[in-house]
C-alpha cells in the first residue's frame, strides 16, 4: 500500500537531510504510528505521501502509484484516495460541520444529492449526529477534530494520514479521537498516524516506527512509546 | 452544480473587493478605448489611402472667374506637357457628385454645400508622380489657375498626423494596459489570500487545479469583459459626438468612419480584454497558488 525505498529528503537551503535513506513498507489495512522527537522528519513523511514535497532521492509508492514520477496535473486525483487530518483541524470557519464535510465532496465534483446522502452518515459515524449545523467555533476541540476526520473519511479513502491529530486535545478527548481512528482502520482503511502521545501508543499496541534525525531507529510490530 | 458554484464564487469575489474591481474595470476600459481608437484610425488611414491614392494625383483648381479661353489654354498646356500621362476635366457638377458619394453618410454636411461652392478642376495623372514639382512650375504661370495641389503631398501630411495620433493612442493603451495588468494581478493576489483556507482544503481533498483556479480567472475575465464593453461604449459615443457632431470640420479630410468598423471593435475589445485578463490571472495564480 505504501512503500518508501531509500528515500532522502533535503529541503532547499537545509544543511542536512530531513529524511536520510529511509525505507519502509506499510501493508493495506495496517495501523502505523510514527514517533520521534521534534524535527526528526515525521511530518516530512506525511508530506511526501501527499506529494506536497517530492523526495530528493529514492522512490515513494502509494496505492501502487509511483508518486515521484506522478505528473503534476494528476496529483489532485491521486489525493482523492488519501484522507488527511492535522493537529490544527483546518476547518473552514464560515461553514457548518455539515458544510465543511460537504465542501470536500463538492469540490471534487460530487453532486449535492450525494452530499445529502453521505454527509449525515459520516457525521453520525464520528459521533456528531445532531451537531451538523454548528459552526467550528460552536464546537469543542475534540468535536472539531471529529469534523476533520469526517471530512477526511467521507470520500472513503484507502489511506488516512494523521499528523498529530490529538496534539491540541486533552488526554480523554485524545483517546476518543484515537478510538475513532481505530474504528476507521477496522473498515479496512490503512491509517498512518504521527504522534507524541505516549499514552495512546502504549494503549493501542500497534506497529510503531521511531525516527530520529531522519532515520528509522526502531520498527516494532506491537510496539510501545519506549 | 459545479458551474453554479464557480459563478457564485466569481460574483462573491468581485463584490468582496469592489473598489479594486472598479479600478480594474476603469483602467481596463480606458486602455481598451485607446486600443480601439488606434485600430479604428489604422483602418481609416488604410481606407483613405485606398480611396485617394488610386485617384488623380495632381489637381489644378480653376478660379471662379476663369474664362473659356483661359480654360482651353490650360487644357492644351496640360495635354502638351511631356510629364502628363492623362488628364480629366471636372466640372462643378462633377465635383458635387463625387462629393455626395464620399460624404454619403453625412447628409447634413451634403446639404450645406451646393455645386457652386466647389471649384472646377483638371485632374492630372503624371507619368512619374515624383515629378510633381517640375510640372507645377511649368503650369503655375498660367492665367485662371487658382491653385495646384499634389494630393499625395497633402495626404502624406494628413496621414502623418493620423499616424502620430494612432501611435499616441497605442502608447496610452499600452501604459493603461500595464496598469490594468498590475491591478488584475493584485486583485488576484488579494482574492487568493482571502480564500487561502478554502484553497488549502481544496488542495488537500484533491480538487482539480482548474476547479481551484477557475473562479479567480473568471473573476478577472468578467472585469475584463465589463471593461471592454465600457470601452466600446466610450468609443461609440466619442465617434458620434466628436466626428459626427462637433468636429465635423475635420471631416473635410477624413472620410467618414463606417459604423460597421466601430461595431467590429466590440468583439475585438472584448476578446483582447478577456484574454489579457485571463492570462494575467492565470500567471499570477501560478505564483500564488502552488500545487
Ligand atoms: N520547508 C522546509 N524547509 C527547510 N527545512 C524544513 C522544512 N520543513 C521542515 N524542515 C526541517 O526538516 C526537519 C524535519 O521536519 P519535520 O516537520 O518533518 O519534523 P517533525 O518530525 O514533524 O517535527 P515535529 O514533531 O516538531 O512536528 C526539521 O529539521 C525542519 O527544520
Ligand atoms: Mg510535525
Amino acid at each position: 500500500m505504501i512503500q518508501l525505498e531509500n528515500v532522502t529528503k533535503t529541503y532547499p537551503k537545509a544543511s542536512r537531510p530531513s529524511l536520510d535513506n529511509v525505507s519502509v513498507g506499510i501493508e493495506k489495512g495496517e495501523f502505523v504510528f510514527f514517533i520521534g522527537p521534534s524535527g526528526s522528519g515525521k511530518s516530512t513523511i506525511i508530506k511526501l505521501l501527499l506529494h506536497e514535497v517530492s523526495p530528493s532521492n529514492g522512490k515513494v509508492v502509494v496505492n501502487a502509484k509511483d508518486v515521484t514520477t506522478l505528473r503534476s496535473w494528476k496529483i489532485p486525483h491521486f489525493r482523492r484516495s488519501i484522507g488527511c487530518v492535522f493537529q490544527d483541524f483546518r476547518l473552514l470557519p464560515n461553514r457548518t460541520a455539515y458544510e465543511n464535510v460537504a465542501f470536500a465532496l463538492e469540490v471534487i465534483g460530487k453532486t449535492k444529492a450525494v452530499a445529502r446522502r453521505v454527509v449525515p452518515e459520516v457525521l453520525e459515524l464520528v459521533g456528531l449526529g445532531g451537531k451538523e449545523h454548528r459552526y467550528p467555533h460552536e464546537l469543542s476541540g475534540g468535536e472539531q477534530q471529529r469534523v476533520a476526520v469526517a471530512r477526511a473519511f467521507v470520500n472513503r479513502p484507502l489511506i488516512l494520514l494523521a499528523d498529530e491529530p490529538t496534539g491540541n486535545l486533552d488526554p480523554d478527548t485524545s483517546i476518543e479521537i484515537m478510538r475513532l481512528l481505530d474504528r476507521i482502520n477496522r473498515t479496512g482503511t490503512t491509517v498512518v498516524m504521527v504522534t507524541h502521545d505516549s499514552n495512546i501508543v502504549n494503549q493501542m499496541r500497534r506497529r510503531v516506527i521511531e525516527i530520529e534525525s531522519g532515520r528509522i531507529v526502531r520498527d516494532q510490530a506491537r510496539g510501545v512509546y519506549g | 452544480m459545479r458551474l453554479k458554484y464557480v459563478l457564485n464564487e466569481v460574483l462573491v469575489g468581485l463584490w468582496r473587493n469592489v473598489t479594486m474591481t472598479v479600478a480594474m474595470i476603469i483602467t481596463m476600459s480606458v486602455s481598451l478605448t485607446m486600443l480601439g481608437a488606434s485600430v479604428l484610425l489604422y483602418m481609416q488611414v488604410d481606407q483613405m489611402k485606398n480611396f485617394y491614392y488610386g485617384e488623380i494625383e495632381v489637381s489644378i483648381f480653376l478660379r471662379d472667374d476663369v474664362t473659356d479661353a483661359q480654360k482651353s489654354a490650360i487644357d492644351q498646356a496640360i495635354a502638351n506637357n511631356a510629364l502628363t500621362e492623362s488628364r480629366q476635366y471636372e466640372s462643378k457638377q462633377d465635383a458635387f457628385k463625387k462629393f455626395q458619394v464620399i460624404w454619403r453618410d453625412s447628409p447634413d454636411f451634403i446639404k450645406s454645400v451646393t455645386p457652386d461652392s466647389l471649384p472646377e478642376s483638371y485632374r492630372v495623372k503624371l507619368k512619374d508622380p515624383e515629378q510633381y514639382g517640375a510640372f507645377a512650375d511649368q503650369m503655375r504661370g498660367m492665367q485662371g489657375i487658382q491653385d495646384i495641389v499634389d494630393q499625395r503631398e497633402l495626404l502624406k501630411k494628413v496621414f502623418d498626423i493620423f499616424n502620430s495620433i494612432q501611435l499616441m493612442a497605442l502608447v496610452v493603451a499600452g501604459v493603461m494596459a500595464l496598469a490594468a495588468l498590475l491591478l488584475v494581478g493584485n486583485t488576484i493576489q488579494v482574492a487568493a489570500y482571502s480564500k487561502r483556507r478554502e484553497v488549502a482544503v481544496m488542495k488537500l481533498v484533491g480538487a482539480s487545479n482548474w476547479f481551484i483556479q477557475a473562479p479567480f480567472v473568471l473573476e478577472a475575465v468578467a472585469a475584463g469583459l465589463v471593461g471592454a464593453i465600457l470601452g466600446f461604449v466610450f468609443l461609440f459615443i466619442s465617434k458620434v459626438v466628436l466626428l459626427d457632431g462637433r468636429l465635423q470640420a475635420l471631416t473635410n479630410v477624413l472620410t467618414p468612419i463606417p459604423n460597421g468598423n466601430v461595431w467590429l471593435m466590440l468583439p475585438l475589445l472584448a476578446g483582447v480584454g478577456a484574454l489579457v485578463s485571463a492570462v494575467t490571472a492565470w500567471v499570477t495564480l501560478r505564483f500564488y497558488l502552488r500545487v
